[in-house]
């Protein structure tokens, strides 16, 4: 049975077919079809708006790099965090010795985030759409699909349409959905990798990368679930109508995630490039007067509110200011809130949360931690606030992973963002913001023992 | 040149095998120190010439082999 036939035989063809090119309110691609229907796409509803993804094209032209030099006019950046450039990462692993492995990461991890959650809920076949076509591209026989084991209710929806499209045959290699522990750091590319191949999923030494030796010494494709969505769309309607969104140096829509003082916070498709002002825009704008913009979640960079909000979202624009896109959050910190509590809570959160495995995440970060603390709340004086920002600069380059890293520029962002305020705890104690109700929902379970991690 | 240039040593270090013991930093300070808690801070991982036979001495100290010496691909 063909994709064709199962999708005329399972529902009457609609009277008016939506064309997926065509943009849904408020310019969405990857979410239009929510907007259309108000509710999750079923196999049907997504065959009725993209048809079957296109395998066969790429197959008939016996030509699999098509797809990657599709993707790499369309500009396409990494949705998981390092935004790094698709279509070069899907060549490494395609010119990779030996048959190759596709892992798509739908760890989400950053407690900010929900943006993953969210597209894996509303449009699942997208992404199992992009899994499919990635394997085609590089030429792999093996496909996994991360998960965490927290989340049942999308376990049990993801494995729903994956039977769905087995039963259709829609997938040249059959996607195998893996639970895994649901730890900050297990969401790292490296820890993928050592779960998958029988390990705990914890960062490992790099190198290798696992593009050159990643599962099974092979060499792996890993990427974030959205990317692969866009990939899915890239595919069917090219490179040049990717770029009808967005800007020409940051194309095509992103997810973001709107946390903190805006109207509507939740998830939204937003153009690239676009200015973060805009983007709280989407979730309503601000809902009082911000001091300052949480951006790229736990792993991300305080900005004030006022370079923040002109700023375009874009790897480059950010870099300068900083900052990065990582996994698309913005949380809108209000004036009346105390950055220094906001980011005592986080850095605590991070310390708690690294793999113990490295001497900066097991001392230097849990000691920037309580020094932060210290400092939110008015018992830190000026050496102690040396011997932190001393702290910080030495955690940067010197863990296995990046999670040191993150904390250290969490930290000196925020140290630089609420640097009045850092003058203010020294000197007067504490502001009365410190007894309010955080803006940030920070997780607060305990450090993960040695054998939660498989 | 060539001859140089493939006589280049850069350290690497396992950050995950590394346990804190800072042997290494005693024979090599002028490249490794130690943080607070004894953990190896790394200067410069390229490993000039006349300073090849301390990095070796450092290298071979590390009772946990989580310093290493590569050839720098040049
Ligand atoms: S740096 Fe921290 S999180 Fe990364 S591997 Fe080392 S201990 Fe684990
Ligand atoms: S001697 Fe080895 S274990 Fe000790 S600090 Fe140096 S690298 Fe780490």
């Amino acid at each position: 049975m063909t994709a064709e036939s199962v999708h005329e035989s399972t529902r009457p063809m609609p009277a008016v077919t939506t064309d997926g090119s065509a943009p849904g309110p408020h310019g969405t691609r990857l979410l239009a079809g929510w907007f259309t229907t108000g509710r999750a796409a079923d196999l049907t509803d997504h065959l009725d708006r993209f048809g079957p993804a296109p395998l066969d094209r790429v197959a008939r032209r016996g030509d699999s790099s098509a797809l990657v030099r599709a993707v790499e006019e369309a500009g396409l950046t990494g949705r998981g965090g390092a935004a790094f450039p698709t279509a070069r990462k899907l060549q490494a692993v395609a010119d990779g010795r030996g048959s190759a492995v596709v892992v798509a990461n739908a760890m989400e991890s950053e407690p900010a985030s929900a943006k993953d959650a969210t597209l894996l809920q509303l449009a699942p076949h997208l992404v199992l759409d992009g899994i499919a076509l990635a394997t085609q591209a590089v030429g792999a026989r093996e496909a996994h699909l991360c998960v965490a084991r927290t989340r049942q209710d999308q376990v049990h929806e993801l494995r729903a349409a994956l039977a769905e499209r087995e039963r259709h045959r829609l997938d040249p290699v059959p996607v195998q959905l893996h639970e895994l522990p649901h730890h900050y750091v297990s969401s790292e590319e490296s820890a993928l990798v050592a779960w998958l191949n029988g390990g705990d999923a914890r960062p490992t030494a790099t190198p290798p990368r696992p593009f050159e030796k990643g599962v099974g010494k092979r060499p792996t494709l890993i990427d974030n679930v959205e990317t692969l969505a866009q990939l899915a769309l890239i595919a069917r309607y090219g490179p040049a109508w990717y770029r009808e969104a967005g800007a020409p140096d940051a194309p095509g829509t992103t997810l973001v995630t709107l946390g903190g003082a805006v109207r509507h916070p939740g998830v939204y498709e937003a153009p690239m490039g676009a200015e973060l002002g805009r983007l709280l825009a989407y979730g309503g704008g601000p809902s009082e007067r911000l001091s300052a913009v949480l951006v790229g979640g736990f792993f991300g960079s305080w900005l004030p509110a006022a370079t923040a909000l002109p700023a375009r979202f874009t790897k480059q624009a950010l870099a300068e200011l900083g900052a990065g896109p990582g996994a698309g959050v913005l949380v809108a910190l209000p004036e009346r809130a105390c950055g220094l509590a906001e980011t005592a809570s986080v850095l605590g959160f991070l310390a708690r949360n690294g793999a113990q495995q490295c001497g900066p995440c097991r001392f230097g970060l849990p000691a920037v931690a309580e020094d932060f603390a210290a400092l939110a709340h008015g018992r830190l004086d000026a050496d102690g606030l040396h011997r932190l920002e001393r702290r910080v600069g030495l955690l940067a380059g010197r863990g296995a992973c990046r999670h040191p890293d993150g904390a250290s520029r969490f930290a000196a962002t925020a140290l630089r963002t609420f640097a009045a305020d850092v003058g203010h705890h020294l000197r007067f104690g504490p502001c009365p913001a410190v007894d309010h109700p955080p803006v940030l929902d920070v997780p607060t379970g305990p450090v993960p023992g040695p054998d939660e991690w498989r | 040149m060539a001859l140089t240039r493939s006589r280049d040593l850069s350290l690497r270090l396992d950050r995950i095998a590394c346990e804190g013991h800072g042997a290494c930093a005693e024979l090599l300070p002028e490249l490794l120190s130690l943080d607070e808690w004894g953990f190896p801070v790394v200067h410069s991982a390229e490993v000039p010439p006349e300073l090849a036979a301390h990095a070796r001495r450092a290298v071979a100290a590390c009772p946990v082999l989580a310093l290493r010496l590569d050839r720098r691909p040049s």
